[in-house]
């Protein structure tokens, strides 16, 4: 009797498809793939229903954290490394030409001009721990009021933006609002929220 | 998966020997492996949504007091934001005992006032004001709601010590 084998099917698959549809994918995200910024405080937005998008370019964005430090950033290599100048040169701190690169291309900051230097020194591997009291904006040292009107003469184009957490006390985001409004004499800004889902 | 061989069973038979015939597969999974991989990352490191935002302009500082725009008091409605989500509103100048109501945030409250005001005569202006330990949160959803009802006039304003005195009463705290 002859031994009948069960017809054995090849395993195999075909992967062509999967590897096509991968690398589709794969070249989509590339190509519209835009890093999430560095974020060195985590900041939980309130929601709104506006939905005017925030522009990429030209932005002072103003982060104001749960517990009111106050972080600034701005994009462009080349306006962050000149505003960096004019600071050094406000508050007599003189920069290399290596720092004011490097700052040109970290995230945002929230350190006092006494300790820049220091922070932009700092190994890459060990800048997140540095501590970052936030930008100082009393009224005997109001660094952020000279940060944004500097800002606004680096770049004239430049709009404000502020980002609250959802927790922030009024108080502190009044403070920077009244920063911008009092020398700069800012009267127009932007609050960024999430959308809000209806 | 892994290649698994296969095509050992006519080995005993006899008959010419047959040139061995070369697969033409390729082995793919590692290519998947790696296109899956990026694929994760760019996934996961994108940012699809754009932060979203909204314009404020707030009212010009006056130089001096005589600067200071003239309103109808009777069209003035105030929003005084405090601690904890609360919101008094009162219209009127003074914030005295038998015209503050307390609102909420929900839209049968809040909203369902704004709307009345707008409807009941043309002139209306909303003046926010936000107590120092109310959350930013209540600020920007204050500002959405006028987007919404389309108040026509709205500013977000200083808080007066006669808001002050009255948050005190109605809170407890300082």
């Amino acid at each position: 009797m002859p031994h009948i084998k069960p017809k054995r099917n090849n395993p195999r698959l075909d992967m062509t498809p999967l590897v096509d549809l991968a690398f589709l994918l794969v070249t989509f995200f590339m190509l519209t793939t835009q890093f999430r910024p560095e974020e060195v405080v985590s900041v939980d937005m309130p929601s709104s229903t506006a939905n005017i998008p925030l522009p990429d370019r030209n932005v002072v964005m103003l982060t104001v954290a749960k517990d009111g430090r106050i972080f600034m950033d701005l994009d462009g290599q080349k306006e962050r490394a000149a505003l960096l100048k004019r600071m050094g040169e406000e508050y007599k701190v003189s920069f290399t030409d290596a720092e004011t690169a490097l700052f040109g291309n970290l995230a945002s900051w929230g350190v006092p001009m006494s300790s820049i230097k220091a922070y932009l020194n700092t190994p890459q591997s060990e800048r997140k721990k540095f501590p970052q009291p936030g930008i100082p904006s009393d009224s005997s040292n109001n660094e952020l009021s000279k940060w944004v009107l500097n800002a606004r003469l680096v770049n004239p184009k430049v709009r404000l933006a502020i980002k609250g957490d959802r927790e922030t006390p009024y108080e502190k985001v009044k403070k920077v609002i009244q920063t911008i409004q009092d020398k700069p004499m800012v009267n127009r800004f932007n609050l960024i929220t999430n959308l809000k889902e209806k | 998966m892994s290649e698994v061989q296969t095509g050992g069973g006519d080995k005993g038979k006899g008959g010419k020997p047959k040139a061995k015939k070369m697969s033409t597969h390729i082995d793919m999974t590692p290519m998947v492996d790696l296109a899956f991989l990026l694929l994760t990352f760019f996934m996961l490191t994108t940012t699809f949504s754009k932060p979203k935002t909204m314009e404020i302009a707030m009212p010009e500082k006056p130089k001096d007091n005589t600067d200071v725009p003239q309103v109808n008091e009777k069209k003035v409605l105030n929003l005084v934001l405090a601690e904890n989500n609360r919101i008094f509103a009162y219209v009127g100048l003074k914030p005295t005992e038998d015209v503050v109501e307390e609102l909420n945030y929900s839209e049968n409250s809040l909203r369902k006032k704004l709307f009345e005001r707008l409807r009941g005569d043309s002139g209306s202006m909303v003046l926010i004001k936000a107590d120092d330990k109310a959350s930013y949160a209540n600020v920007v959803s204050l500002f959405d709601e006028m987007n919404i009802t389309k108040q026509k006039r709205y500013a977000l304003i200083d808080i007066n010590d006669d808001e002050k005195k009255l948050l005190k009463e109605k809170t407890g705290t300082n």
